[in-house]
């Protein structure tokens, strides 16, 4: 009976004793945890290595710790357990999180700090507003950013007699009712709903989602998406699940991309991040537009971001946090923001990366990738269509799509789905202000 | 219980059982000790800032609609499962106990989806019947005419998952009840055939009595297994929805606490369940003690 | 004799033809989707012929998987929970059955409350207790200010910091789940059901406790302990949750939680092909043991029942 293998843990066992001393002349090793996959990733890696190269003090490394839930639960075990990389890349709906955390070191105060004077009306504002506090100071970098657009099938469009994409939501109903008229499994399929339909939607139309400027101004507030304009507009899509024009697919599994590219829906709205799959899988002719908007909206907002930005996290060496300065100034870059918004379809943040590439022709050549920007970037954007800053979000998002489909299947009138949305997200806003006291 | 021919030592016996009981305090009894604290405060993910706050987390979590509708998507969904691979698995058992030739064969054809992981089983059966590309999907809407789609219908959703999480307890139920099976002597089913018994008579006169405690048995394992080990499938095929509608409650322990960092309720939802297993457990032991005794 | 029509014998046989069909169509279904190339895997519905590219889906898999060094963490982690499991309990039972001493009933019962108490239920604790399993020796240092101590004594600015994190580590993945009764409590019935009088002869001919249990309670328990390798490794290689949170490095994680990465995400590609192809490999390992073991782990199995 050899057994009672514990020496190997007890080997295991550390009493680590860290005695500072002065740095020794190699470069600084900063950690930086992110969840780009495939493609994405390569150009982040791109990145990292020509920052590597560009200068001798520093070396980033850069780790992927699984989708963005899992890598915020990495990130919060190890800064328990005092490990926690210089940087992490968050989704947006972990910003209040983060924020509040008290784990975080601004990135204005970061730049402040290491001495760089940084013109942030340099940045592109819709992108930027996302991730700012409420004075307007920005606490995490923007990274990778993007936006819901409409995709449409252009041989089904041109099948059903249609040249061009709907511009309004009365427009859509016409056209996806040709269109199943003509045989198409459905017309409208949607990603993301509640960021497409709801929140997006929303700002477009300079609807507010939640009170306090979106939640920006206090933990105090309440959402309001339950205004008319939103509940009609989703009694309007209830309406059409009745006779295919709109059909719900899921939140995951690619179920609407899938239906969009196996044909079986023509109309396709979802983020800007999709348009290098459609690529490689879809097998006809098909094209991008802005999301439709109502026909009395003559002026339509913003549509607002998705997507995840940097942020610096505390507890780490004065001479680290040069070292990340650096590494957010280098990638701020116009020639990265250009790379990585040509590799990536994510935007660029600075004004400069994007008119560059403007005068380069590149969008003459890529229209794709500029109906994105350009929706991104029409009107002025005000307090509904700067972002959303409501605590318990991924919670709230849930709640929405829960409700969401309890409307899509006809279980609740739009009416009551979108007032138990408010109600249940109103339950969670008291929960997380209770706690974060 | 001891023997009654037993050892006599001052030292060995707890140098025996040391490494079980450091396991057990290690992993077991801090944590949970932890966990009973920590459902009693709000706290901040990232550490600090914990509030005492007694047992409001319980008392919102039972006022909590969706977590009350959690308890019965649980116990509906476990009841399904288990019974679905109850019957299946004695089903076929009893037909493999009736072959004649080939029982090993036959055997090793049913027995290796035990092996099989949830998460796995829950690829599988999501590729067959998913909705816009599973092929049992496919048939089930073109040549039956059903409306499936799993992904917007809550019922379909659990249909999904309850068949995922069956299937591959079918085999374990198949093992146990064909040994079941075979351990009833040949001659008292011949006798009672002999003294003019149908089949079903038999079944529900001798074979039934005699796989009882195999049933139970079996019934308290398979409810065990719906309760916890089908967190794979579900977060592989649903990840609790659509409409939360296969958020059974060790999931939601998952999505409060990991996903959602709303730590003090999720360590009470955990609470709740090591108060339940702990119920099964002592009413399973003290049939299983019964049982022993009378064997000997 | 019971009845025995041809009829009869003849349904038997077609009913259990189905079962064996319906227990085997996923797998059936997924070899053929594992052997076909990306534009026909996506056709709906899927052609039900078996294609060429067999092989190259399952390097494809392999590589993108990185399934090599994932099977190798899921065998490490399953034979780890099942060495360490039979050991503890094979001597636990051992020292509940076969001695009697003041703490018998205390550890018996400290044990057996966590019987069939699965890690799920505990697992935001066992989490943090993982993640520094010095995390309350840490406590008391900072609440008795040793670091303010120590560092006046060395005229240095000094940090002390207790820590024993399990994240990423074999260890980690391995030990909190042997931290179950289940199988102390089936060593347990096991040895109830020896011959009292194995252990009087032992006793008379002056056997130490140790020599009994090698020499005698080990090689009865053969079978037992055989069963026990099979249901253990099946489980430790199944692990889901567990797993899925304490590694958070993907060369750390196993071959199940690595084969999420391979099912086709919203923006992916839908390569089910791949996907598949992967399945199909991270579950031969168990089922290779399961089948090859089969008659002991029924036989163990249904001992565990009794």
């Amino acid at each position: 009976m050899r057994k009672r293998n514990f020496g190997i843990w007890m080997a295991a066992a550390a009493l680590v004793l860290v005695v500072c001393a002065p740095a020794l002349a190699q470069p600084t090793t900063l950690q930086w945890w992110h969840s780009m996959k495939g493609a994405n990733a390569d150009a982040l890696n791109e990145i990292v290595t020509n920052f590597n190269a560009s200068q001798k003090d520093y070396v980033v490394e850069a780790t992927y710790k699984g989708n963005y839930d899992e890598a915020v639960n990495a990130a919060i075990a190890a800064f328990r357990a005092k490990k926690q990389p210089h940087i992490l890349q968050c989704f947006e709906v972990g910003t209040l999180t983060m924020m509040l955390s008290g784990a975080i070191y601004p990135v204005h105060q970061l730049m402040a700090d290491a001495g760089y004077t940084v013109d942030w009306s340099k940045y592109l504002q819709p992108v930027l507003g996302y991730y700012v506090s409420d004075e307007g100071k920005l606490l995490s970098m923007p990274f990778n950013s993007s936006t819901p657009v409409m995709y449409y099938n252009k041989d089904l469009l041109a099948k059903a007699g249609l040249n061009g994409p709907p511009r309004t939501w009365d427009e859509v109903g016409e056209y996806t009712a040709k269109l199943v008229a003509q045989g198409v499994e459905a017309g409208l399929v949607v990603g993301w709903q509640s960021w497409t339909m709801v929140e997006n939607y929303g700002a477009m139309h300079d609807l507010p989602f939640a009170t306090r400027a979106n939640g920006y101004e206090g933990l105090d507030c309440e959402l309001a998406f339950n205004n008319p304009q939103v509940v009609s507009h989703i009694a309007r899509l209830q309406s059409w699940t009745g006779d295919g024009r709109f059909a719900y697919s899921g939140q995951k599994f690619q179920g609407p991309q899938a239906a969009f590219v196996g044909q079986h829906a023509a109309l396709y709205i979802d983020s800007v991040s999709r348009i290098g799959a459609l690529k490689k899988t879809a097998q006809f002719a098909w094209d991008a537009a802005p999301m439709p908007v109502e026909a009395n909206m003559a002026q339509p907002l913003n549509s607002i971001i998705g997507g995840a930005s940097l942020w610096v996290m505390q507890g780490h060496a004065e001479k680290d946090y040069k070292g990340v300065a650096a590494f957010m100034a280098f990638l701020a870059q116009t020639e990265n923001q250009e790379a990585w918004h040509q590799k990536t379809g994510y935007f660029p943040i600075t004004v400069e990366a994007y008119e560059n590439l403007k005068k380069a022709g590149y969008y003459t050549q890529n229209p794709l990738d500029e109906v994105g920007i350009k929706q991104l970037m029409r009107g002025k954007t005000t307090k509904n269509s700067r972002g959303i800053r409501v605590g318990y979000f991924i919670q709230i998002r849930d709640i929405i799509n829960e409700e969401l489909e309890n409307v899509w299947a006809g279980k609740k009138t739009a009416q009551q789905g979108i007032e138990d949305a408010v109600k249940r997200g109103n339950e969670q806003l008291r929960a997380f202000e209770k706690a974060n006291k | 219980m001891i023997k009654r021919a037993h050892f006599k030592a001052p030292l060995l016996p707890y140098l025996l059982i040391f490494p079980q009981i450091l396991v057990t305090l290690t992993f077991f009894y801090w944590p949970a000790v932890h966990g009973i604290a920590q459902s009693m405060m709000i706290s901040n993910p990232f550490g600090g800032r914990d509030q005492w706050v007694w047992f409001d987390n319980f008392k919102d979590l039972f006022t909590d609609p969706l977590y009350l509708k959690s308890v019965g998507i649980t116990l509906g969904f476990s009841a399904a499962t288990a019974l679905t691979a109850l019957l299946l698995g004695l089903f076929i058992a009893s037909q493999a106990n009736r072959a004649l030739r080939a029982k090993a064969a036959i055997r090793t054809l049913l027995i290796w989806p035990y092996a099989v992981a949830p998460a796995i089983s829950g690829i599988l059966w999501l590729f067959l019947l998913h909705p816009n590309y599973g092929v049992v999907a496919f048939f089930l809407k073109r040549t039956l005419g059903i409306d499936w789609n799993p992904i917007l219908n809550g019922t379909d959703a659990l249909v999904l998952i309850i068949v995922a999480s069956a299937w591959k307890q079918i085999s374990y139920n198949f093992v146990f009840f064909l040994a079941g099976f075979q351990a009833i002597p040949h001659s008292l089913i011949e006798a009672a055939a002999m003294d003019g018994a149908g089949p079903t008579r038999r079944f529900w006169a001798i074979i039934f009595p005699l796989l009882s405690p195999t049933l139970f048995f079996l019934m308290v394992m398979n409810i065990i297994y719906a309760f916890f080990d089908t967190f794979g499938v579900i977060h592989t095929i649903t990840q609790g929805g659509p409409g939360g509608m296969t958020t059974t409650l060790v999931y939601k322990v998952y999505k409060d606490g990991f996903v959602g960092l709303n730590l003090g309720s999720s360590a009470a939802q955990s609470v709740v369940l090591m108060a339940l297993i702990i119920l099964i457990t002592v009413l399973q032991f003290k049939y299983v003690e019964r049982k022993v005794q009378y064997a000997g | 004799m019971v009845e025995k029509t041809p009829i009869l014998d003849l349904l038997t046989y077609i009913f259990l033809a189905l079962g064996i069909c319906i227990v085997g169509f996923p797998i059936f279904y997924a070899l053929i989707a594992a052997t076909l190339p990306l534009e026909m895997v996506s056709q709906v519905p899927m052609p039900l012929f078996f294609g060429d590219q067999f092989w190259v889906n399952i390097q494809a898999a392999w590589q993108k998987g990185n399934l090599g060094t994932l099977l190798l963490n899921s065998f490490i982690m399953a034979s780890g929970i099942t060495f360490g499991k039979i050991c503890v309990s094979m001597l636990g039972a051992f020292s509940i059955v076969y001695f009697d001493y003041r703490l018998r009933s205390v550890a018996f019962a400290s044990v057996f409350c966590t019987l069939m108490l699965p890690v799920e239920v505990r697992i935001l604790p066992t989490y943090e207790m993982a993640a520094n399993l010095f995390s309350p020796l840490q406590a008391m240092v900072e609440l008795l200010h040793i670091e303010a101590l120590v560092g006046w004594f060395l005229q240095n600015d000094i940090q002390i910091r207790l820590e024993l994190s399990l994240l990423d580590s074999y260890p980690g993945l391995i030990l909190p789940l042997v931290a179950s009764a289940t199988c102390t409590f089936l060593f347990r019935q096991f040895y109830l059901t020896v011959p009292e009088e194995l252990c009087e002869a032992a006793k008379m001919d002056g056997a130490t406790p140790m020599l009994f249990l090698r020499k005698i309670l080990f090689p009865l328990s053969k079978t037992n302990i055989a069963a026990l390798v099979v249901i253990e490794f099946v489980y430790g290689w199944n692990q889901y949750l567990w797993p899925l949170l304490i590694t958070t490095r993907r060369e750390m994680t196993t071959a199940v939680i690595g084969l999420q990465h391979l099912i086709p995400d919203v923006d992916d590609v839908p390569d089910w092909n791949v996907a598949l192809a992967g399945a199909l490999i991270v579950m031969l390992p168990p089922v290779l043991v399961v089948l090859f073991m089969q008659r002991w782990f029924v036989k163990g199995l249904v001992e565990r029942e009794k």
